[in-house]
């Protein structure tokens, strides 16, 4: 198992949609830290760890992480200036 | 894509295998009856959950292998070495078992005709799957989207849907396949029979003056260099999308 | 519970006496490779090793410096908050006891720092007295970028989450702050033999 190299957002398609009661791989999401603005499809995943941690493609800042708790999935927003939601 | 936008929690549902059919050694596809599927488009996946008696649960995606239209959902399942999961799905399940599934999930990675194109397809292994339900939604449509697809796979007897490929490279309006065979290639073999590089991509894909929208597909590492050479020969990045399976299914 | 599936079971484990397996533990021959981001690629020319104190006393080592030290040879069980642990691992590296031994301090905490941003944090009390190590070979060969190479700190009896890959960095600290996994509603302290693997476990 390598861990060296990421997942892309599609990973992260089924928290997404957990979250948001919608598909949301396709719709764009600003990162705080750079400013780049991409569809979360191409966030980069890394799953191998203790939570899934998913990153920027742009400037690689910590953007989300998902970690399995006891009584469910803990989400953290970090670097997430904003997402946006489709009509 | 507005049919599949999903109102709500993605729910388990329950899946009955009602076919299998082996595609090459270690490969079989599996095909689901899913009472409940609210249909899918091509490239998207679903999680499947199995669960041991005594209660020990493992969740791993799949690739959706058909194209929309019913309350089927086929998935291409290669068994991994020392996998928990895809050995069980390939070796184990018969007729009439029942697993659960929910999806479809992934909007990023989609496509469909009303997309356009000229559409270029770079698979390696079982990279494939997803890359075939899109050919697929091409059969029957009356001016089909020129599409290129360019398959790597380690030998002639791994490579999936080789009879369905080689048909639809003549049924199909516009549609050419180009194989690379890695590590063993059949007695006569005239086509490619090395990993990709610049070279073999310039030669097989679209141009870039034809703007194609392109999508990669396959282990990591595959889906990196793919990616890195397309940029490298000029197209654009918002033109590609990728879907990297990782080191291992499981 | 989900549907059962006829003829499912959970991969087969590989044997071990119980009392070298922390509970909800399974041993693996193999040595998965976890992280949460990019391996960070550090030559030995650029690799520098701080700590730093509650007074902003800093010492630093050069990997020439690093190497003079005494080292030696340490094997251990090691355990993941992931559930896989890994009997009899062998490494080579120097005791946080010589890193600290001219360094004063009335710090109680420490926070570990990581190339990449990646921070764990643990009592002073567990860094010490022949408990943990900064080690720089892993099994007889140096150790590999991706299981925390040039060198990585080891604290065998927590979780391995604590046992910081890529270390740059020891901050001694009064206070006590969540590292990277802490703050997401991992345990604070993460002894594997008391199964704290979350927060108010």
């Amino acid at each position: 198992m390598n861990s060296d190299t990421h997942l892309d957002g599609n990973a992260i398609g089924s928290l997404l949609s957990d979250l948001f009661g919608r598909e949301m791989t396709n719709q764009r999401a600003c990162c705080d830290a750079c400013g780049a603005i991409n569809p979360l499809g191409m966030a980069r995943v890394y799953v191998d760890a203790p939570g899934d941690v998913v990153r920027c493609s742009n400037c690689g800042t910590v953007v989300l992480v998902a970690v399995a708790v006891p009584n469910g999935v803990r989400v953290s927003f970090r670097a997430l200036r904003w997402v946006e939601l489709p009509d | 894509m507005e049919r599949a936008a999903v109102r709500g929690r993605l729910n388990w549902l329950e899946a009955e295998v009602v076919e299998l059919v082996q595609e090459a050694p270690r490969v079989k596809t599996i095909v689901f009856e899913v009472p409940g599927w609210i249909g899918h488009l091509p490239g998207q996946h679903v999680d499947i959950r199995l669960t041991a008696e005594d209660g020990y649960q493992a969740q791993r995606s799949y690739s959706i292998a058909n194209a929309n239209g019913s309350k089927r959902v086929a998935l291409t399942v290669e068994a991994v070495e020392n996998g928990e999961v895809s050995p069980y799905l390939v070796s184990e399940l018969v007729v009439g078992d029942r697993i659960e599934l929910r999806g479809p999930i992934g909007g990023y990675f989609v496509w469909e005709p009303s997309k356009g194109g000229p559409l270029q397809l770079i698979a390696g292994g079982s990279g494939l799957v997803p890359l075939m339900a899109m050919v697929r939604s091409q059969t029957g449509v009356s001016a089909a989207t020129p599409t290129r697809l360019l398959a790597s796979a380690r030998s002639w007897e791994e490579l999936i849907y080789r009879d369905e490929l080689e048909k639809s490279s003549v049924d199909l309006g516009s549609f050419e396949v180009v194989y690379t065979l890695t590590r063993s290639q059949p007695p006569g073999w005239t086509g490619y029979s090395r990993r990709i590089d610049q070279d073999l991509l310039g030669d097989s894909t679209w141009p870039i003056e034809d703007k194609p929208l392109t999508f990669i597909c396959g282990p990591t590492g595959f889906v990196e260099t793919a990616a890195a050479i397309m940029l490298e020969l000029g197209h654009q990045p918002g033109r590609i999308k990728t879907e990297r399976f990782g080191p291992s299914g499981g | 519970m989900g549907l059962i599936s006829r003829g499912f079971q959970r991969r087969r484990e590989v044997e071990a006496s119980a009392d070298r397996v922390p509970p909800g533990q399974y041993v693996t021959n193999d040595f998965p490779v976890l992280s949460a981001g990019p391996t960070p690629r550090i030559s030995t020319d650029e690799w520098r090793f701080r700590v730093t104190t509650e007074r902003d006393d800093e010492t630093t080592w050069t990997w020439q410096e690093f190497s003079a030290l005494p080292s030696e040879l340490v094997k251990v069980d090691i355990h993941c908050v992931t559930k896989w642990s890994k009997l009899d691992t062998e490494w080579r590296g120097v005791s946080v006891d010589t890193l600290l031994r001219h360094i004063d301090t009335s710090a109680f905490f420490v926070t570990a720092h990581s190339h990449g941003g990646y921070t764990t944090n643990l009592p002073l009390a567990d860094l010490v007295h022949g408990k943990a190590w900064i080690v720089f070979e892993y099994d007889g060969q140096p150790l590999a970028p991706e299981h925390g190479g040039p060198a990585r700190l080891l604290v065998p009896h927590l979780y391995l989450w604590k046992s910081a890959k890529w270390i740059h960095r020891l901050e001694l600290r009064e206070n006590d702050r969540p590292g990277f996994w802490e703050s997401l509603g991992y345990h604070i302290y993460g002894d594997p033999w008391k199964e704290q693997r979350y927060a108010g476990d």
